[in-house]
């Protein structure tokens, strides 16, 4: 047996909006390093609040509660400072969105400014070089660095933002559906992107198209109604799922 | 009815508006003539002497002018460190809650009471604590029109300003903090620099207020025709100048009253227009 | 290192919460004081004399208070002023302001509704005190005299604009299949209007004829230049007439008369801020 390296682990953990409706039920499991996991469900199923409870997004509404635990590299991140958190923590989101008020260059560079970390100009250059090359944006946008980022198409914006939240090298990216605004064309690139960038990072990403978790992820996990009723290799869980429901949602009698 | 005279009945009355406006601005401007043809237009903006004593009249523009902007810009500067407040409160801090209608309801009956009861509050309550405070021994004055001014344009400025704020979309805000930044640093760094046309267009509409308020500024400045010479003198603003003197003047000094009105009419519209166009603007982007 | 950037960033953060609060609540400090100031003061005054008497002239007023009596009399000739201008002003305001609003919901396209609209907005910015004056050198120097129909003009070219709106709006914001379903039913579009969008739309414009009252209830510089005021209780739409805001402003300007400045701001103030509270309310249980 090969020696895994889990960095996140779910220790039964629970989200609550109000006492009676519990969105994610004691989940449990280990995600492992520098690969792409998918999280896959029906509408409803709770797999984008577990993702956005990665990133304490749950601290911003005062309803919403999660219990259990919530390990990066060990450490209980449900216990600790949220801005913390969410600096070791990317996470890009459903429909792109960059910052309409700043440049393509600030707009990568969004989250030292919005830390209060100053950059020298070199290390931002730098930075910002690395950043759009990593997401395969640079030779299309380098001589509009300084034009707003809201001109260029979907696509192009989702790439930004993910650039944005790789400029703070994050442990973990969650992506929260990132394809799922955009067209086959972009959404293609941007998947050949994550399998570029998992070298990197660390990838957990929500998924309501079974194709790109097919495609993409190295493990897959599958929720429904709250729980996590099936976690482990995609192609093993694709060819021979081991439990009805997954069965039923993969061959599209459900969801 | 049917559609043609239905069409004709909704034109028709519409008409009425024109009609009025330019009524308006046709009566401001044949009554004013003669104060302009006499003074010169530029000479009654620029000269700071108001005099009716018989056979040597002299009317300029200038130390009401003068007063208006004074009391507006202040009112203004007074505003801005609780209205914005109100507006982050209702708008993002607790927007959609009890506490944010609770707070919302407050300044809507801020807007409702009347100038003249703010001018009462001002002169029994707000004057003698400015005489107390040494600030100005009479107690009226720019200084003390303009505080009131400041509490009266705070629903304008709040209630506009928070409806902007709140529709500063969720996903940026979201964007902002899975960046790791705190809540005053997204407001500081994405909630204002998105909402800000719309917040400072709310402003200029909140000024379009101030500058032609009447009676509270006549209740509190003091009612002095020369040009004030710090905030704590006495002046008259365009409004209050009306207010004071048009009951008992006729002739050449009603016309330049009437030339004051209709400086302070084009100015209002003015600002008024800036900051719908800017409000158009900003909605449509 | 990071740890007290972080703990500083946090520090600035709620002090930024605790000052947003602290400054938002203090928004509601003038407001508790001035209607307590004028509940306080005004509370004494009112009687059942209060509201049918009119005004007292100063030398009895003067003699009241060197006998060390209260001062005889109240704001009836301002309530029955107010009263009669406003029925005026609402007569003529009401109904063209609603056919000017839907004559704006009906042409959003147009040209002249465009300019319409924006005539509009002009008139609901331009000062009251200039109103005032406008309608001084339309209605009061043809008819050689101040008089209640001035004052009625005055308050009819205000309130206009804000009916205009709230019809606007109110239409606008219905949904179109109301409409289409009218139409499809067969109704000519007037009959639809008639029929169905203005009914449905009632709660709305009904809410700002309320606020529109409310705010030019309380207008005093242009009834000064129009209505002028008067000491007895008139009924006469060719006389001068009072004002409950022109006797506060009376009041506020004769030392004899002073003692009666609270009662008759309570009534006003009770007046204007129940007709808002009101309308406030009918609007959210219209859209509910």
């Amino acid at each position: 047996m090969e020696s895994i390296t889990p960095i996140l682990e779910f220790n039964k953990t629970c989200v609550s909006y109000t006492k009676q409706t519990m969105a994610v039920k004691y989940v449990s499991a280990s995600i492992e390093k520098n690969k792409i996991t998918a999280i896959m469900g029906p509408s409803g199923c709770g797999k984008s609040t577990l993702l956005r409870a990665v990133n304490l997004m749950h601290n911003l509404y005062p309803n919403i509660r999660v219990d259990g635990e919530i390990l990066l590299n060990g450490e209980n991140i449900l216990n600790m400072e949220p801005i913390d958190v969410r600096r070791r923590v990317g996470m890009v989101f459903q429909r792109p969105a960059p910052f309409p008020t700043m440049s393509i260059y600030d707009n990568v560079l969004a989250g030292y400014t919005l830390n209060g970390i100053k950059l020298s100009k070199n290390e931002k250059d730098n930075t910002v070089e690395q950043c759009l090359r990593s997401v395969a944006l640079w030779d299309e946008v380098k001589d509009v660095l300084n034009k707003k980022g809201t001109f260029l198409s979907g696509g192009q914006q989702q790439r930004l933002c993910i650039a944005r939240a790789l400029a703070l090298k994050p442990d973990i990216l969650l992506m929260d559906e990132p394809t799922s605004a955009l067209d086959p064309i972009a959404t293609k690139h941007i998947e050949e992107l994550m399998l570029e960038l998992q070298k990197e990072v660390t990838i957990l990403i929500v998924t309501h198209n079974m194709g790109q978790a097919m495609r993409i992820s190295s493990k897959s996990m599958f929720m429904y109604l709250g729980e996590l009723v099936e976690y482990g290799d995609t192609a093993t869980m694709f060819s021979n799922p081991s439990d009805e429901r997954t069965k039923a949602y993969l061959t599209g009698k459900m969801g | 009815m049917n559609d043609k005279l239905y069409k004709i009945l909704l034109f028709v009355t519409a008409l009425l508006m024109p009609i009025v406006c330019g009524g308006v601005v046709f009566a401001l401007v044949t009554d004013a003539y003669e104060a302009f043809e006499h003074f010169g237009f530029l000479n009654f903006l620029t000269s700071s002497e108001w005099s009716y004593t018989e056979g040597d009249e002299h009317y300029g523009a200038l130390p009401f002018i003068t007063g208006t902007l004074m009391t507006t810009l202040l009112a203004l500067i007074f505003c801005i460190p609780f209205s914005l407040p109100v507006a982050l409160f209702v708008g993002e801090y607790f927007k959609g809650t009890r506490i944010a209608a609770v707070l919302s309801t407050v300044t809507d009956l801020l807007a409702g009471i009347p100038s003249i009861i703010y001018g009462l509050w001002g002169f029994y309550t707000l004057r003698p604590i400015i005489m107390a405070l040494n600030i100005s021994p009479q107690g009226s004055g720019i200084l003390t029109a303009s505080l009131v001014l400041a509490i009266m344009i705070i629903p304008y400025a709040s209630s506009l300003s928070a409806e902007f704020i709140k529709m500063v979309p969720n996903d940026l805000k979201e964007g902002a903090y899975s960046l790791g930044a705190t809540r005053a640093e997204v407001i500081g760094k994405i909630v204002f620099p998105v909402a800000g046309s719309g917040i400072f267009s709310s402003y200029i509409l909140a000024i379009g207020r101030a500058l032609g308020e009447t009676m509270t500024v006549t209740m509190l400045i003091g009612n002095t025709n020369n040009i004030p010479e710090s905030i704590t003198s006495t002046g008259n603003s365009m409004a209050s100048i009306i207010a004071n003197q048009f009951g008992e003047a006729d002739g050449l000094r009603l016309s330049s009253l009437i030339a004051i009105g209709l400086i302070l009419f084009l100015i209002t519209a003015a600002i008024n227009m800036i900051g719908k166009i800017m409000i158009k603007r900003t909605r449509i982007s | 290192m990071t740890n007290n950037k972080v703990k500083k960033r946090l520090a600035k953060d709620r002090l930024m919460l605790w000052g947003v609060c602290l400054f938002a609540a203090m928004t509601a400090t003038p407001l508790i004081a001035i209607l307590g100031e004028v509940l306080l003061k005004g509370y004494d005054q009112l009687s059942w004399s209060f509201f049918t008497e009119p005004t007292p002239t100063a030398y009895k007023a003067m003699k009241a208070i060197e006998a060390g009596e209260p001062i005889p009399g109240g704001i009836a000739n301002g309530i029955i002023g107010t009263m009669l201008m406003l029925a005026m002003a609402s007569v003529f305001a009401v109904p063209i302001g609603i056919l000017c609003g839907v004559f704006l919901a009906e042409n959003p396209k147009n040209k002249f509704a465009q300019f319409v609209s924006y005539l509009t907005d002009l008139l609901q910015g331009t000062p009251s005190v200039i109103i005032g004056i406008v309608t001084y050198i339309w209605v009061v120097v043809p008819m050689k005299g101040y008089s209640a129909v001035a004052g009625s003009v005055a308050l009819f070219i205000m309130m206009l604009p804000l009916i205009i709106r709230s019809t606007e709006e109110t239409l606008k914001i219905l949904p179109a299949s109301l409409k289409e379903a009218g139409l499809a039913l067969g109704g000519n579009r007037a009959r639809v209007m008639m029929k169905v969008q203005l009914p449905a739309a009632f709660g709305g414009i009904f809410t700002g004829v309320l606020l529109a009252i409310s705010r030019v209830i309380g207008e005093t510089a242009p009834l000064m230049f129009t209505a002028l005021g008067c000491s007895f209780i008139r009924f006469s739409i060719d006389k001068p007439i009072s004002a409950v805001p022109l006797l506060i402003w009376e009041f506020f300007n004769d030392p004899n008369l002073q003692e009666l400045i609270w009662g008759a701001s309570l009534f006003l103030l009770l007046f204007v801020l129940t007709l808002n509270i009101s309308a406030k309310y009918i609007a959210k249980k219209w859209n509910q």
